[in-house]
């Protein structure tokens, strides 16, 4: 399955089914990210209920430092 | 006591969190500013380096309200867009909106963050606008609803201090909300006067983060910000042109 995560162009296993499996698979279940998806914020609660499917365009945001 | 949106702070410094020597540095600077508001900002995450160290994985999130801010937008919709993200961290309800008009002053979008501050009101949030130090821009805000008016000294990073101290008196003086001087602050002096101008409280970052040692102008700005407010409330001599003796006139054994 092709998605664009972050604005880049990538390929996950078509298993990668949901919000909570596709960060399971780059291992950032345990981080502090937001995500969005085609422009809506899949809230933290409904990540296994967010399907993911081709074509998708991901957004996952942090805190970092700044001003 | 600095209170936003009934949150009562006992620290007048909100402190950056960017451009820091290392991590230990930081967290030392920010333990010894004793400033219980921290700035961030919301960017993407590097996906394949994600055992990456994250400063807010170093603190304790109970001990600080952080302020995160929509630093990269150019339009209301993008800071709207910045601060929806920020808020579904579920850390954070407050928000520092900053429109960016001009990339080579960094000063703000004064349409825009108007814009993006009756949005975001209208949305629920806590919302703390980055401004230019204009009068009537700040009651433009303050007539939306904001929780506090956030004018800024000079540029960013620039540590040109407060170039126009009278616009920020009449900012403060007209105020009905806190008044918190954002960007441009170099040294203690100028977060001192910023308080004795009557500023309810200064946010800085460059300041602090690129200071040759950071942890001790972390102390050295707390000190500063708490004699400048001192200082303003226990008010100030008029300036006068001539001498006035400090010792009795009367009574001189000489002459």
């Amino acid at each position: 399955m092709k998605l664009f995560i972050n604005g880049e162009e990538m390929i996950v296993p078509d298993n990668v089914t949901n919000v909570e499996k596709l960060l399971d698979y780059f291992n950032l279940n345990n981080k502090a990210g937001i995500v969005e998806r085609n422009q809506v914020i899949v809230d933290r609660s409904l990540h296994a209920e967010e399907s993911v499917t081709n074509e998708d365009r991901i957004e996952i945001v942090h805190f970092v430092g700044g001003g | 006591m600095l209170t936003i949106a009934n949150r009562n702070f006992h620290s007048r410094l909100l402190l950056g969190t960017g451009k820091y020597p290392d991590y230990s540095i930081q967290k030392q600077a920010v333990e010894v500013s004793e400033a219980e508001i921290l700035t961030f900002s919301v960017r993407r995450m590097n996906i394949f380096e994600a055992d990456q160290p994250n400063f807010l994985e170093m603190i304790d999130t109970d001990r600080y309200t952080l302020l995160p801010n929509t630093a990269g937008a150019k339009t209301a919709e993008e800071a709207v867009r910045t601060a929806k993200l920020a808020k579904a961290s579920g850390l954070c309800d407050m928000i520092k909106v900053e429109v960016i008009g001009d990339q080579r002053t960094l000063l703000p979008d004064p349409i825009e963050t108007l814009k993006a501050s009756k949005i975001l009101l209208e949305e629920g949030f806590i919302v703390l606008p980055y401004t230019s130090d204009d009068v009537m821009l700040a009651k433009r805000l303050q007539d939306l609803g904001v929780h506090a008016i956030m004018p800024g000294a000079s540029p960013i990073g620039s540590g040109q201090g407060i170039i126009n101290p009278l616009n920020l008196q009449f900012i403060v003086e007209q105020s009905t909300v806190p008044v918190i001087v954002d960007a441009g602050i170099g040294s203690p002096a100028d977060a001192a006067q910023a308080m004795e101008i009557g500023a309810d409280g200064v946010l800085l970052n460059t300041a602090v983060s690129q200071a040759e040692d950071p942890v001790k102008m972390a102390r050295a700005m707390k000190l500063s910000i708490q004699g400048g407010r001192l200082g303003y409330e226990a008010g100030r001599i008029p300036k006068k042109t001539y001498a006035t003796a400090s010792s009795p006139t009367e009574g001189m054994s000489i002459g």
